[in-house]
């Protein structure tokens, strides 16, 4: 089963709520963490993995061979994203325009492209104390786009599986959680994909609630069951809870707003095993998740 | 010479538009007859790489220059290597494609010797 943690404004705790998650599932089974946000992960200041593994990751863009090209244009017309040029008898690729889609390469009747990896980035793996299988996408400074990043990240294996994530973790009932980037956009979409549970993060403000009804809308869009977590449960006003009433949206766990939460989560440990009086909250909210989604 | 002036509207007594890849449209004029016809810029809602979309467009029409009042480095490259002059104009009172054009009669526009400022792409 997969659980994304989502939340769409950023700094509400969607890390603090993903890594109590992991360690609280862990101590049942067998847990995979994938730190989704690629533009500044920062689950692993919590979890302390020993990354031991990495991978360079990036995009494929086109290369054309001019020997072959005839210069027809059809590869400047399909590209979405205006990362191709031909003009005359001359082809421009602008590389930090490229999506990495491989339409030209689809489409050129000459078959003069092929397409070379530029490295937009890496995936870090290791595993926690806890034995949580771990991993995390780091976008290269200078670049612009997570998603492709995302994707590899999302078929990362545990060098001690035995079989492709895809089919064995379903068949050993093993946990993925998912702490997604902030936001709305399409990293965030790329990380829902493929989810079984979205666990949005919010807290009971006007920005909160208004970023919260953005990546419910996506959850519902993409078929995923939601709930919500209140994070600093205490400020702000009621508005999140009537509009989840309203929404059919059910309210997993309330974590107060409180500064010795802050404090330990400060001292970069996870909130459950800083604040023990919140481990039956994160027990009960994991049991209720599963049960929700596997009856 | 076949020339693409960016412009905002649909005539040669259209405002000028100092966007290249954002322009509304381009008048594409005879600096030579004064013959003019206006073409709609495709590349005016483009997510990206609108400077990338208007030079190819521009070229496609047979413009032998372009003025418009900025030029970012991938407009700049494609409109380079499609042999299509790059002139400035300068981009303060209002005025109409009619008066650049008597502007580059006059010879009064200069040529943009690379990029005018960075790119605008951010994802």
């Amino acid at each position: 089963m997969r659980i994304v943690i989502a939340s769409g404004k950023g700094g509400t705790g969607k890390t603090t709520v993903a890594t109590s998650l992991a360690q609280v599932a862990a101590e049942r089974g067998a847990v995979r963490f994938l730190d989704c946000d690629v533009e500044a992960p920062n689950a692993a200041l919590f979890l302390h993995p020993d990354l031991e593994t990495h991978r360079e990751v990036g995009i494929r863009v086109p290369r054309v061979d001019a020997q072959a090209c005839t210069f027809c244009g059809r590869c400047a017309e399909i590209c979405q994203f205006n990362a191709i040029a031909v003009v005359g008898k001359k082809v421009l690729v602008f590389d930090d325009l490229c999506h990495g889609c491989g339409s030209c390469n689809w489409n050129c009747p000459e078959q003069a492209i092929s397409e070379h990896l530029v490295v937009t980035g890496v995936i870090d793996s290791g595993t926690t104390p806890e034995g949580i299988a771990f991993a995390q996408g780091v976008m290269n400074v200078g670049q612009t786009m997570g998603v492709p990043i995302l994707r590899e990240l999302k078929k990362w294996t545990p060098a001690t599986g035995d079989a492709p994530p895809s089919t064995s973790l379903r068949a050993s009932g093993a946990l993925e959680i998912r702490d997604a980037p902030p936001g709305a956009s399409c990293p965030v979409v790329e990380t829902m994909r493929g989810a079984d549970f979205a666990l949005l993060v919010t807290e009971p403000t006007p920005f909160g609630l208004h970023d919260l009804k953005q990546v419910a809308a996506i959850a519902h869009d993409l078929g995923i069951p939601a709930g919500v977590v209140i994070n600093r449960d205490g400020i702000g006003d009621d508005a999140v809870g009537t509009w989840c009433a309203d929404s059919g949206l059910p309210i997993l766990l309330r974590i107060p707003m409180e500064r010795r939460i802050a404090e330990a989560i400060a001292s970069g440990r996870t909130l459950v095993d800083t604040v023990p009086d919140q481990r039956p909250g994160f027990h009960d909210l994991l049991e209720r998740i599963v049960a929700g989604v596997n009856p | 010479m076949k020339l693409a002036i960016s412009i905002a509207g649909q005539t040669l007594d259209s405002p000028f538009d100092a966007r290249f890849g954002r322009a509304e449209s381009f008048c594409l004029v005879d600096s030579d007859t004064g013959a003019w016809t206006v073409h709609a810029n495709p590349a005016l809602s483009a997510s990206g790489g609108a400077g990338v979309q208007a030079a190819q467009f521009v070229a496609s029409l047979g413009a032998q220059a372009v003025v418009s009042g900025a030029y970012g480095p991938k407009a700049y490259d494609t409109l380079s290597a499609a042999n299509i002059q790059r002139f400035l104009a300068p981009g303060n009172a209002a005025r109409s494609a009619a008066d650049i054009l008597a502007a580059f009669r006059a010879g009064q526009l200069a040529q943009a010797d690379g990029a005018t400022h960075g790119g605008h792409h951010g994802g």
